[in-house]
């Protein structure tokens, strides 16, 4: 299983930096989307339970630009077919995606972290940064997660660039209010504590609970 | 032996039957070769031998393992070379088949061996998207044999070769390469020449089935009118 994982995430990591067709194009996003903030909110800074929800949302919806491209090779240029003729566990695949989604989710948050910092955000990161990064950590996992399993389900019909978000959003919700409250203390001018455990055990909880979905129910969505 | 045994299977898409009370039966080494106009059915057919489709009704056997409950079991030993090459355009060539290989198990001196069979070494690192259709189709080729397949399903094998790569290829997936094969063509004179068992379809049903001997080339075109 190893083995075709790597192969697989190798495939994937080189077909992306080959066609920069996801990573780029979430970062652009992320980023206009702040000036869009910036400009928008008529503040030239922000902070607290506002800070944390624009950070969120702004990576939700770039987070969805990516899960929508996560298939799209695979089913148009025969993929699939080709994985599915060999020998190996399908979960394999599942794991390679989620890992590749996690990947393009870091790629983004390097570039749209500073540029929220610089753009928007009142307080300064410095001393928050390490638990920022725990909090946005348990978000990507979630966001890889659902995000595998929701492209795998659009991908193969005619619909998928309507059907990925729509199936995508609201269960992506619960990680955005989740990673929003544990993010707010840590964007407070003055740094307000740290992140409520009550709130990181719920991304935890709901990384682990769509995880085992995922595990459940890839196999099928990837039978005829 | 039979390599592949059908009968009375059936596969729809919503309303429409793509197939409909197909029966046939195939020894191994031998080849099927399936004629019939577009739409008949031949696709569905080769991609529920190659387990990516399920049968809704009748029982098909691939080499001994029932579909598709069994699929597992052939998986890895069968090769299809369908319309699609099954490779990933922003890959090289190499990419592609060495990312087959490791889904196959399969040692990286098969990959240099079978790029040097369908003489592609010299642009075996340049992306797929840049090669012309018949070097892709013969990419494609060496993707279909790379694991040694003992069942190759083929549709239109030859489109896009010119005769001097078909020359390359037929060692690969032609008669001599001594495995069971089931082809789709619309060649009635080129496919009976290869043919052992001759299965016509339109619009899903058996039109034909006879040991190509008892054949001739105009039986077949028939089948298109």
């Amino acid at each position: 299983m190893r083995r075709t994982v790597g192969a697989l995430l190798r495939k994937e990591l080189l077909v992306e930096l080959r066609t920069l067709e996801s990573v780029p194009g979430m970062s652009l996003f992320a980023v206009t989307t702040f000036v869009v903030f910036h400009f928008a909110l008529q503040r030239s800074s922000v902070d607290g339970d506002l800070a944390a929800g624009i950070l969120w949302v702004t990576l939700l919806f770039a987070a969805i630009l990516g899960i929508n491209r996560l298939f799209v090779a695979d089913a148009d240029q025969g993929g699939f077919d080709g994985f599915l003729l060999a020998p190996v566990e399908r979960t394999a695949l599942l794991v390679a995606k989620a890992l590749a989604l996690l990947a393009y989710l870091v790629a983004l948050e390097i570039v749209a972290v500073p540029a929220f910092a610089l753009l928007l955000l009142g307080p300064s990161l410095g001393q928050a940064m390490p638990q920022l990064l725990g909090v946005l950590a348990l978000g990507d996992l979630g966001i890889a997660a659902i995000g595998t399993l929701v492209a795998a389900l659009a991908v193969r019909t005619r619909a998928r660039d309507l059907l990925g978000p729509l199936l995508a959003l609201p269960l992506l919700v619960p990680i955005v209010i989740g990673g929003a409250r544990a993010t707010s203390p840590l964007l407070t001018l003055g740094h307000a504590g740290d992140p409520p455990t009550r709130w990181l055990l719920t991304l935890g909880l709901y990384d682990l609970v769509f995880g085992l979905i995922a595990y459940a129910l890839f196999d099928f969505l990837l039978e005829d | 032996m039979a390599a592949v045994q059908v009968e009375g299977l059936s596969r729809h898409y919503g309303e429409r039957e793509a197939l409909d009370g197909v029966s046939l039966s195939l020894l191994q080494g031998q080849t099927l070769v399936v004629f019939g106009p577009n739409g008949a059915g031949k696709t569905t057919l080769l991609r529920v031998l190659a387990t990516l489709l399920r049968p809704h009704a009748g029982e098909v056997r691939v080499l001994g393992a029932r579909l598709p409950g069994e699929a597992w079991a052939v998986r890895g030993r069968i090769g299809l070379l369908g319309h699609e090459p099954l490779l990933y355009r922003e890959l090289t060539a190499r990419e592609n088949l060495r990312f087959h290989a490791r889904l196959h198990d399969v040692a990286a001196g098969r990959v240099e061996e079978l790029l040097a069979r369908v003489r592609l070494e010299h642009r075996a690192d340049e992306p797929l998207r840049s090669l012309s259709r018949g070097m892709v189709q013969r990419v494609a080729v060496a993707r279909a044999v790379l694991h040694d397949p003992e069942l190759l399903l083929l549709d239109e094998p030859r489109s896009n070769l010119d005769p001097a790569a078909v020359e390359l290829v037929d060692p690969l997936i032609g008669s001599a390469s001594g495995r069971t094969r089931v082809i789709c063509s619309h060649d009635p004179g080129g496919g009976l020449a290869e043919a052992d068992v001759v299965l016509g379809l339109r619009d899903g049903r058996p039109a034909l089935l006879r040991a190509a001997g008892e054949l001739r080339a105009e039986e077949i075109v028939e089948l298109y009118r």
